[in-house]
């Protein structure tokens, strides 16, 4: 009895100091890859003229009669997103309902739909839009696409548990009834998994807004081109109306689709 | 008319649910069918339309073979098969009266049901066969939002939509309160009598039984222990299906 | 065939609640369509284009097999770049987030003048994505891991607080009272109160945030802030095809592999 009770701490503070050893060994190889000496020299003069852009932002962006303007490329960063979302949303639908387990009577079948919604899902959504880029040219199209494919993988994840976690029992009272499976998928399924396929699709559009914003800093389309423009000439007033446009538009998409995330739950 | 032809069924781990069952029950008949849990109640209900495959034998439903039935014949036998679960089985988040109507569509094509587009004929019958159950006026209201007994109406509507000429019940009232459950009965008891469908229900009350049935049949280990009217069934033969003397809670109570 | 349910051949008048319903439903597909279509046609999308499109997808496609594997040697120092850049945002964000998480919890600060707008500075730093982060910090700081790092400090300090905060709300009183009840001041109740239960919860986020980092830093390059994304763009504006699909597979891997390392560490803890 005594003997395991002084072997056993011995060797849990030895793994204990180790990982710490290894956790700080991994610390200090990474923060001596990040550079922070060649930051300081114009740090002071390039603060401040930031901070004075970002308190007199360009308010004349925020409208211009014809041409590029704040308030259309949010507009396209809004359509991006919707349309990105519509698309994953009804592309998703078979993926998801090849890897639920309850949908079919072979583990392969689901097994191999679930190991490529994680294939997807692993690709970035910024390389797929420069691969939508080289194919259908920069644009907003491109945008749609990407988000549009990327989305599935996890779009399809969340369905397929849905469609996981429904209960059998109509799916029985149909097939009772003399449906065929289609019936029973568009009876029984269906009904149940609708809101909740709906609820997921909203709170992917949240992602996607965000994703939308970014698309523009490679080509694909919304706000994100006029914010790298401003970038690269240091417009810094331009910059912060821009910023304060995103922050406005997805605050605002955030609070509308939570709402009704709620109403449909 | 259905008639069970020598009909065994073992399922797979290899464990009986019936055995050499011959059965034949008329048409209007009020089948119920006792027997403790495990008996194999469930499993026959479900061979007749066919929701569980029989390993042995032949199920015949209006003279034609179900057991044999390729997909789209045993649909339309299953289309004449209204049935009742314990649990309901209602799509919660849809409205009554689009419950009711998913009894329809074996009488459609999958494109016309795909679209949803159910024909005004089949809404009035709806609406009627709710009627009927006195809930019409829970038509339009979210499935999820009625009380159990008034959901078990539902399902009993849904079969007579169908348009059912043989309702299968499968512990109808075992997740109701008494009150309900002699209501449901009640519901059940009527449309057999008004319409002559021929109704087959799984009961553990045996008062209920006693009380509701044209015919009680007693199983025991997947065996018909028991056929008789209900004044046969005496209290002695009860214990007989069950194999000991009855306990208290397989009498529902109340009057009889 | 006679209807089973006397009395439904009678016609009875059409149902107001029945055609409500199906306008209704009508009215929500058109709005549907009609929001698709005007989108598309907003931004230029075409069945046409994608048509086209496609089979130039494909052929890109197949430039990137086989991927170039004498590009290993190259790629290997910029990928572990990407790991440190994860590594120390994560942590310098995680490190800010214990404090603010804390100042947002209604059950560690009472006082809502403080709470509410912590708040709302933590939804403001939450809508901003962590690419749009890496460009400004890149115009502020110019190109390299630095600016990276700093994106997505920011980016996991919003992640992690956030999911913290709500972690620190739903734990369980009965130990804080215990605490206050022998007299432990604030600091000491957060302390022997507070941490024990939440700290489980804030390694779990914090691994999260890191898997979510990983593959953020892997991108970051593509607006110049450090990692093997700027290769990646280097390789894309030379049609190396061969190259790209090199360091996505790289990428890949190590993305699954410290996935599954983590995941294995967060299940251990919870």
């Amino acid at each position: 009895m005594r003997d395991t009770r002084a072997y056993k701490p011995i060797s849990r503070r030895i793994r204990f100091w180790l990982s710490i050893i290894v956790i700080l060994a991994i610390y200090y190889w990474a923060f001596q890859g990040m550079h922070f000496e060649g930051v300081q020299s114009t740090t002071k003069t390039v603060m401040l003229s930031i901070i004075n852009g970002f308190l007199h932002p360009d308010w004349s962006y925020v409208y211009i009669p014809d041409g590029e303007d704040l308030l259309r490329g949010l507009l396209d960063t809004l359509i991006i997103s919707i349309l990105g979302t519509f698309v994953s949303a009804i592309l998703c639908i078979p993926f998801a309902f090849w890897a639920s387990t309850n949908m079919s009577r072979r583990l392969t079948v689901s097994g191999s739909g679930k190991i490529l919604l994680s294939v997807i899902r692993v690709f970035p959504e910024i390389i797929v839009a420069i691969l939508f880029i080289k194919a259908v040219g920069p644009g907003a199209f491109a945008g749609v696409l990407a988000l549009g494919i990327h989305s599935i993988g996890m779009l399809a994840k969340l369905y397929s548990e849905t469609i996981e976690s429904i209960d059998r029992g109509p799916q029985e009272a149909l097939l009772a009834c003399g449906a065929n499976r289609l019936q029973v998928l568009r009876y029984a399924v269906i009904p149940q998994v609708i809101p909740q396929f709906l609820s997921y699709s909203l709170y992917r559009f949240e992602i996607n807004i965000r994703s939308a914003t970014t698309l523009g800093l490679v080509g694909a389309g919304g706000i994100g081109t006029p914010l790298i423009f401003a970038l690269q000439v240091r417009n810094w007033s331009r910059v912060g109306v821009i910023l304060l446009g995103v922050v406005i538009l997805i605050t605002l998409t955030d609070i509308i689709s939570g709402k009704l995330r709620k109403r449909i739950i | 008319m259905i008639q069970f032809h020598n009909v065994s069924k073992t399922y797979p781990n290899g464990s009986i649910g019936l055995r050499h069952i011959n059965l034949t029950i008329e048409e209007g008949e009020l089948v119920v069918i006792v027997g403790s849990s495990g008996a194999g109640k469930s499993t026959l209900l479900r061979s007749i339309n066919r929701l569980h495959d029989i390993t042995e034998g032949d199920i015949q439903v209006g003279g034609k073979s179900i057991t044999h039935a390729k997909d789209k014949e045993l649909r339309r036998i299953r289309r004449d098969i209204g049935m009742i679960f314990q649990s309901f089985n209602l799509i919660k988040r849809a409205t009554v009266l689009n419950n009711v109507l998913s009894g329809r569509v074996a009488y459609h094509s999958t494109f016309r049901t795909m679209l949803g587009m159910f024909p005004r004929e089949d809404i009035e019958l709806s609406l009627h066969a709710l009627e009927r159950v006195n809930i019409r006026e829970k038509a339009y209201i979210r499935a999820d939002q009625l009380s159990g007994g008034q959901q078990q109406r539902v399902s009993i509507a849904r079969a007579l939509a169908q348009e059912a000429k043989i309702i299968l019940a499968d512990e109808p009232v075992a997740s109701l309160d008494p009150l309900t459950t002699r209501q449901v009965m009640d519901d059940l008891k009527r449309i057999n009598q008004e319409m002559r469908i021929t109704t087959i229900i799984n009961l553990h009350f045996i008062d209920l039984a006693r009380e509701y049935a044209t015919r009680i049949i007693g199983l025991r280990a997947g065996e018909i222990v028991f056929d008789g009217s209900p004044e046969q069934a005496t209290d002695e033969a009860f214990a007989d299906i069950y194999g000991r003397s009855i306990r208290h809670d397989e009498m529902l109570g109340g009057e009889v | 065939m006679k209807p089973a349910v006397p009395g439904s051949g009678r016609k009875s008048p059409p149902d107001i609640q029945l055609i409500r319903g199906r306008y209704k439903r009508i009215a929500t597909w058109l709005l549907i369509i009609v929001v698709f279509i005007l989108c598309s046609i907003h931004i230029h999308a075409t069945p046409y284009k994608l048509m086209t499109g496609l089979p130039q997808m494909g052929s890109l496609l197949q430039e990137m097999i086989p991927p170039d594997w004498s590009y290993i040697p190259t790629i290997w120092q910029p990928i572990m770049e990407t790991i440190q850049i994860a590594i120390v945002g994560t942590t310098l964000g995680g490190i800010l987030a214990i404090p603010v998480a804390l100042l947002c919890a209604y059950n560690m600060m009472p006082n809502k003048w403080v709470s509410i707008p912590m708040r709302v500075i933590l939804n403001l730093v939450r809508t901003i994505p962590d690419l749009l982060f890496a460009s400004i910090f890149v115009a502020m700081f110019g190109i390299g891991p630095f600016a990276g790092m700093l994106a997505l400090l920011f980016f996991s300090f919003g992640i992690i607080a956030k999911l913290t905060f709500e972690s620190i709300e739903a734990i369980d009183p009965g130990p804080l009272e215990a605490m206050t009840a022998v007299g432990a001041n604030r600091l000491q109740v957060i302390m022997f109160g507070v941490v024990p239960q939440a700290f489980p919860y804030f390694v779990s986020y914090f691994l999260y945030t890191f898997e979510v980092n990983i593959r953020a830093a892997s991108v970051l390059g593509l607006v110049g802030a450090g990692g093997i994304g700027i290769l990646l763009d280097r390789s894309l504006g030379l049609f190396r095809y061969d190259r790209a699909s090199m360091i996505i597979l790289i990428t890949l891997v190590i993305v699954l592999a410290i996935d599954y390392g983590s995941t294995r560490i967060r299940r251990s803890l919870l």
